[in-house]
């Protein structure tokens, strides 16, 4: 099986350094992207179809075709990778990160010299010490071997890099949030449009990509559309990151074809649930996903297939539900954090979130009311998609709108028996 | 313009502007609390959700935020549709979750903007079962009380204060359903625009402090229009009253000046109206005696003297001037002022009406895109100004969105996309000022240096290299940035210059008049260019006093020489602010007989014979004019009961009755009986007040045969105020010189803007209502802003002005502006004088080095016979050779202000 991502990883995980990377064929792309116009890059990685991996799913090229280019346009540009990961249950760029460094590395320095970025950042969940660790000796070493800074290789280009350590928010995964936070602000969203491609940070020209989308772009180069486009399984392109978390045999990552499906991640690669439990639903791409259940099993992990399903692909990391543990209880702990990292600048979210967390709360300690659920689902529609500033709410409200669909009776017993049956 | 649908009626509105803004204008009612108009949107409390379709194609439509939502022609939006104003509901009830509901105990109830949204959004049953969550608040100096638990986080305060103002030390704190609004640590708000957020911060979180100290709703408080005396800007503001107490003031919204916000002096220097210091009774020769007792004497006293000289004021209205001047006669007035003041005061009037100018209001500012101030701290002399400056130095911001297709109102986007990207703004003064920070050029000089800096713009604007005297004057860096500086303005959409009297130079004033001039002939091509001009001047009516000025007008020195022969009225004049000492005590060593009016205990006043005490400006009716030429009127608030405590015009009106018989000039105006009757006589004494008509509607204007009440309609207690004395009700006051009414009842609508101070609307109770208000939102009044520009349209000629190259001395003291302390009346205010800057007299480095002098010693500066002791501040700032001494109440009465600039020497005071 092709494994670009992740092939080169070492088998005791231990980091991948430059002239081990080198040898494995690594800056070859970054050599040939210098060679190609900018906009040949772009183009390419376009047509390769790759999709954004942060959670969205949005085309990469297309995004970086926003970027205003020419004499007039604004600079500088900057390219910024998002590595906060602090998605619940994702734990995919992570790996990528701490293993091998330089392929991000150079995915980064080809993608910024795709939009013509002078300036790059990669912006790092504050809790990843080993990744900030491994990533500034590979950016040292990058520094050193002329693969970044001043005239690259050779080329005239040039690109400063940094590599920033987050001060730990959910939101600052949110890009423009991130943006925000880059800048010394108040990590709240922005308004969008305008686009971070059109004034980002600084005010300037910004493309915000995810660690394992730049992860991808070496490789679409150095093998080109066709072969990367035929590594996925359905309609999308590529291989992705899978992980599973939740109480089955072998939690973990994988890189698989994009378009497996969940019943082969769940079953062959995770080991299936631990003895003596069921499924009884799953979070296909982190927390801020619907649920889906077992009927969902054989559904081609890709972004329409999962969309049509009623959830997201998000992440691609997914947490299981078993029958042992309590589905509000879940659902709680997950509002509770996401009420937690809620930036406090919109209403349905900063105060919707807390006010959900409290009904959740009354039904989980078996207090709750029957009207409560009409409250719960209108809360559900309240912080939905376009009515709140950014992503967070409508995800934070995912898991609780489709377990009132998948677990109701759940809730009714919780009501009726005025208690958790879970725990009694 | 662009046709859009709401809830089936169609109407027109500005494309591109946004819905909320829009469905507002049009009268609508649509909730909100993150927008400001004046501060744009940016979209964060989602309160003013609306449902828009987006063509007759659309049929399923989609939430939207009014405030983020651009019109766009042929748009449908449903206000009232079900699911748009559920969405509204719950936005509510959330938001109330944690809402103390304290409202009894609350300042803010009664004018809540959360109360009319709660109320506006249906939302009546609470369905929260958590606990609330509380916060600790903090003590913020004062003039501002804070009480966290009222939050509903919608982020105005913090974009006023710190983007709007500029403030630094109140921000948004913590985050998610804990957000803090608040300052690091608990003190003093530093900026002089805090008492804003009273009015911006659309719950009780920040409400006045000076206000609780004898709290009324706002229902219970009498309000009249009225005009801030603070500077010369004349924002308009609203003081309200019960019981004989003024209580607080707040903004009045005026389109063209002070929009939605004033500074922190004229919204809290007011306890020198209810001060126990006022002088309220009438007294001859130290003998208290009754208001006609004293009249009589006054008669009497300038019949015999048979003439009198008369000291009018800056700070007297022009109908207390003119009469005054009217009374005594042309050739025995004078203003009262320095006669170096009076030389700028005439010079500004001279450059405003004579040269290529345009006058510019503050709303007409913020439009400029470069400009120069001249030797102004408008942070001290003219606050708001400075507000407005701050603004203006945005619109690079603005065509950077217009290019990249932002809408303006999208305040974020447009702050992300400009960064400090700024319109130039020159700042030339002596010493650093909070605006240097938003200055594209700082330059700090002593004033003989700005004059010749302004020289040398003006002539490389004209493409001539400056005289050698001005080369000589100015530093070799400062040539050049002179040109760099007249290019800039050349080149500028809109340039504006600044100037003022501050310094209390001349040359400065011809300095900016000769910049006026060469700037016309730069940018004259085919068509004449005005170059738009501001200055600040001293006082409230300053440029009102300047109108009455003529030929005969005594110089202040020789009034004082004459006003010993004679009988002399000092009406609001105190001047020894004015003369050296000995020159002032000399005069009242022989004065026959002083006659004073006045509010406040004074040197002058305690020279006088007879003594009257003085209406303050909420006691009186009364019209000034601002530093724009912009006559304005002011109301009584309430009616004195003091008899003793006189409008001032009527006071003269009484002496010209009763002294008609042996001063000829005085007959007409004993035929005056009413102010409409002064009103006129103002209108007929020179072309000039032609239009004074307009200022305000008379006395005898009715709507629907109504007088306008200066009452709420929900004003309580009218039968009950008074129970403890006597139970009977009492007739309300009379007033038969306005056509308002110290009552309640009266014209509910429809009141033109001169005469309305009470902003409200039904379903609005909260200053937000001022949006019924407005022709459109954030502009003019409907009905037109108050006030008439009686310096308006003149085609202006090529003015010239010569540098005269100032005496040169080893050491200058300079007088700098000072805002909470500035006079007697503002030291008055409890609060503003815990905010007084520190007194201290400035040195730069090399000064002080020279000198011998450290930081904190106390210093003589010594200025002619005069002195004054002061510690010593070393300030980089302070260009070289130069002291900056405090222009305060202190400074005023040891050392002449007037006589700063000058040559001082400085001895170090032995400790
Ligand atoms: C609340 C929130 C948190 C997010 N966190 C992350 C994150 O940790 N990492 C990430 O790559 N994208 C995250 N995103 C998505 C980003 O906003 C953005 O879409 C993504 O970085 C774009 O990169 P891509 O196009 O490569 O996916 C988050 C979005 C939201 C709304
Ligand atoms: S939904 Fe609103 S409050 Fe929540 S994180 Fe986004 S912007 Fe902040
Ligand atoms: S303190 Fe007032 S203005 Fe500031 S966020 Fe809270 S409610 Fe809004
Ligand atoms: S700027 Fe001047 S006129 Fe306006 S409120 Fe302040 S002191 Fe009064
Ligand atoms: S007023 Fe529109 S979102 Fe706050």
């Amino acid at each position: 099986m092709n494994l670009p991502l992740t092939g080169r990883i070492k088998p005791d995980n231990s980091v991948l350094n430059l002239k081990e990377y080198q040898a494995a064929h690594g800056y070859e792309a970054l050599k040939k992207a210098l060679a190609m116009p900018p906009n040949d890059v772009v183009n390419m990685v376009k047509d390769a179809n790759l999709r954004g991996r942060g959670g969205a799913g949005f085309n990469t090229g297309l995004k970086w075709s926003f970027v205003p280019q020419g004499e007039q346009s604004a600079t500088p540009k900057y390219l910024v990778c998002n590595a906060d990961e602090m998605e619940p249950g994702t734990f995919k760029d992570r790996w990528l990160m701490e293993c091998d460094p330089h392929q991000l590395i150079e995915g980064m320095a080809i993608s910024a010299y795709a939009i013509q970025a002078s300036v790059a950042y990669l912006f790092l969940r504050a809790d990843y010490n080993l990744s900030a660790k491994v990533l500034q000796q590979a950016i040292d070493d990058a520094y050193a071997a002329n693969l970044l800074g001043d005239n690259i290789l050779g080329t005239n280009y040039n690109l400063k890099f940094y590599l920033h350590t987050s001060a730990g928010r959910y939101i600052c995964g949110e890009e423009t949030a991130l943006i925000n936070s880059l800048e010394g602000r108040r990590a709240n969203p922005r308004a969008k449009p305008p686009f971070p491609q059109v004034s980002g940070l600084f005010g300037k020209p910004t493309v915000v990509n995810n660690v394992e989308t730049f992860c991808n772009i070496p490789h679409i180069i150095q093998h080109g559309v066709d072969w990367y486009k035929n590594l996925g399984i359905g309609e999308d392109a590529g291989t992705k990151l899978y992980g599973v978390s939740g109480k089955v045999k072998t939690p973990g990552c994988w890189e698989l074809p994009i378009g497996t499906s969940v019943r082969e991640i769940l079953e062959k690669h995770a080991g299936g649930m631990q003895d003596g439990l069921k499924l009884k639903g799953f979070l296909p791409g982190g927390g801020s996903t619907d649920f889906l259940t077992e009927e969902h099993l054989d559904l081609a992990m890709d972004y329409g297939t999962i969309q049509k399903a009623g959830s997201r692909m998000g992440t691609g990391t997914m947490i299981i539900l078993d029958d042992k543990t309590c589905p509000i209880g879940m659902v709680l702990n997950l509002t509770r954090f996401f009420a937690q990292e809620s930036c406090g600048w919109c209403t349905p979210c900063r105060n919707g979130l807390p006010f959900v967390r409290q009904l959740l709360t009354d039904i989980e300690n078996g207090k709750g009311r029957k009207e409560d659920l009409d409250t719960l689902l209108e809360y559900c529609g309240f912080m939905g998609p376009g009515n709140t500033y950014c992503a967070l709410a409508p995800g934070a409200a995912e898991p609780i709108q489709s377990s009132l669909k998948y677990f109701k009776d759940d809730y009714l017993e919780h009501i009726e028996k005025g208690c958790c049956p879970y725990k009694h | 313009m662009a046709n859009i649908e709401i809830d089936g009626k169609h109407y027109e509105v500005k494309e591109g502007e946004n819905l909320l803004e829009a469905i507002l204008g049009l009268g609508l009612d649509l909730p909100y609390f993150c927008w400001h108009p004046a501060m744009g949107s940016v979209g964060s409390c989602r309160q003013c959700a609306i449902k828009v379709y987006q063509d007759e194609n659309d049929t399923r439509g989609k939430i939207l935020m009014g405030c983020m939502t651009p019109a766009k022609d042929g748009m449908r939006i449903g206000l009232e549709e079900e699911q748009v104003s559920d969405f509204r509901d719950h936005c509510i009830e959330v938001t109330m979750a944690n809402h103390p509901h304290d409202c009894p105990v609350c300042e803010e109830g009664g004018e809540c903007h959360l109360q009319d949204v709660t109320i506006m959004s249906e939302h009546t049953t609470r369905r929260y079962r958590g606990k609330k969550k509380t916060y600790e608040n903090q003590y913020l100096g004062p003039c501002i009380n804070h009480e966290m638990n009222r939050c509903i986080t919608c982020y105005r305060c913090v974009r006023f204060y710190k983007d709007y103002a500029g403030g630094k030390d109140l921000a948004a704190m913590a985050s998610r359903e804990n957000t803090y609004f608040g300052r690091h640590e608990d003190g003093c708000l530093e900026s002089i625009f805090s008492g804003n957020l009273v009015e911006v911060c659309p719950t009780g979180v920040f409400t006045d402090k000076t206000l609780a100290r004898s709290y009324n709703r706002k229902w219970d408080l009498q309000t009249a229009p009225s005009i801030c005396q603070g500077c010369s800007l004349g924002c308009n503001i609203a003081p309200a009253e019960r019981q004989g107490k003024i209580k607080r003031i707040t903004n009045r919204y005026h389109g063209e000046i002070n929009g939605y916000f004033i500074c922190d002096k004229g919204r809290f220097a007011y306890d020198h109206i209810n001060s126990d210091l006022r002088l309220r009774d009438c007294f001859v020769e130290n003998e208290k005696t009754s208001y006609d007792e004293a009249l009589q004497h006054t008669v009497k006293l300038i019949g015999e003297a048979g003439s009198c000289i008369g000291f009018g004021s800056e700070k007297a209205s022009m109908e207390e001037n003119l009469l005054l001047k009217a009374l005594v006669g042309s050739k025995n007035f004078c203003s009262g002022m320095p006669a170096a003041r009076e030389q700028q005061l005439k010079e500004v009037l001279n450059i405003y009406k004579n040269a290529r100018t345009e006058l510019i209001s503050l709303k007409a500012l913020e439009a400029c895109d470069c400009i120069l101030v001249l030797g102004e701290d408008l942070m001290a002399s003219a606050p708001r100004m400075a507000l407005s400056v701050r603004q203006a130095t945005r619109n690079l911001s603005f065509e950077l969105a217009d290019q990249t297709r932002i809408p303006r109102w999208q305040d974020e986007a447009v702050r992300t996309l400009a960064q400090n990207e700024r319109s130039p703004l020159i700042m030339a003064t002596v010493s650093g000022s909070e605006l240097d920070e938003i200055a594209s050029e700082k330059i700090h000089a002593a004033p003989a240096q700005l004059t010749a800096f302004g020289f040398a713009v003006a002539a490389s604007l004209e493409g001539k290299t400056c005289l050698p005297e001005i080369a000589e004057t100015l530093a070799g860096e400062l040539t050049e940035k002179a040109k760099s500086v007249a290019a800039q303005l050349r080149t500028a959409k809109k340039p504006l210059i600044i100037g003022g009297c501050s310094l209390n130079s001349l040359a400065l004033i011809q300095a900016c008049g000769q910049i006026a001039t060469a700037l016309s002939r730069a940018r004259s091509n085919g068509t004449v260019f005005k170059t738009p001009v501001s200055f600040v001047l001293p006082e409230v009516n300053s440029l009102g006093l300047a109108l009455l000025l003529d030929d005969h007008t005594l110089k202040l020195e020789e009034a004082v020489q004459k006003g010993s022969e004679k009988a002399a009225i000092f009406l609001r004049a105190d001047i020894y602010k004015h003369l050296p000492f000995e020159v002032a005590e000399k005069m009242f060593s022989s004065i026959s007989s002083g006659i004073s009016f006045s509010e406040l205990p004074n040197r002058t006043a305690d020279k006088c014979k007879i003594n009257f005490p003085a209406a303050s400006f909420v006691e009186q009716e009364g019209t000034v004019v601002n530093n724009e030429g912009r006559a304005q009127r002011y109301f009584e608030v309430y009616a004195q009961a003091n008899p003793s405590i006189k409008e001032g015009w009527r006071n003269l009106l009484n002496i010209a009755k009763g002294i008609q018989g042996s001063l000829a000039q005085a007959k007409p105006l004993a035929e005056l009986a009413c102010f409409d009757d002064v009103s006129h006589f103002v209108r007929n004494s020179a072309p000039v007040f032609s239009t004074w008509d307009q200022v305000a509607p008379d006395s005898k204007f009715r709507i629907a045969g109504m007088k306008i009440p200066r009452q709420p309609h929900r004003y309580s207690g009218r039968t009950s105020l008074q129970a403890n004395i006597k139970v009977a009700e009492n007739k309300a006051p009379e007033d038969s010189d306005s056509p308002l009414g110290f009552t309640m009842e009266g014209a509910p609508t429809q009141r033109p803007p001169a005469l309305n101070a009470l902003t409200w609307s039904p379903g609005w109770n909260s200053n937000e209502a001022i949006n019924k208000f407005q022709d459109e939102i954030g502009g003019h009044l409907r009905g037109g802003d108050p006030g008439v520009l009686l310096l308006r349209e003149k085609q202006g000629e090529d003015l010239q002005f010569s540098f005269t190259k100032a005496q040169s001395a080893e050491l200058v003291a300079v007088s700098q502006s000072r805002l909470f302390d500035s006079c007697e009346l503002t030291v008055l205010s409890a609060a503003l004088v815990q905010r007084a800057d520190i007194r201290v007299a400035m040195l730069g480095e090399a000064t002080a080095h020279k000198l011998g002098i450290q930081d904190g010693d106390l210093i003589n500066i010594k200025v002619g016979k005069d002195g004054i002791s002061l510690p010593a501040l070393i300030d980089r700032s302070v260009p070289e050779n130069l002291v900056s001494i405090p222009n305060d109440i202190h400074t005023q009465n040891e050392l002449s202000a007037a006589l700063l600039p000058a040559p001082c020497q400085i001895v170090r005071a032995v400790s």
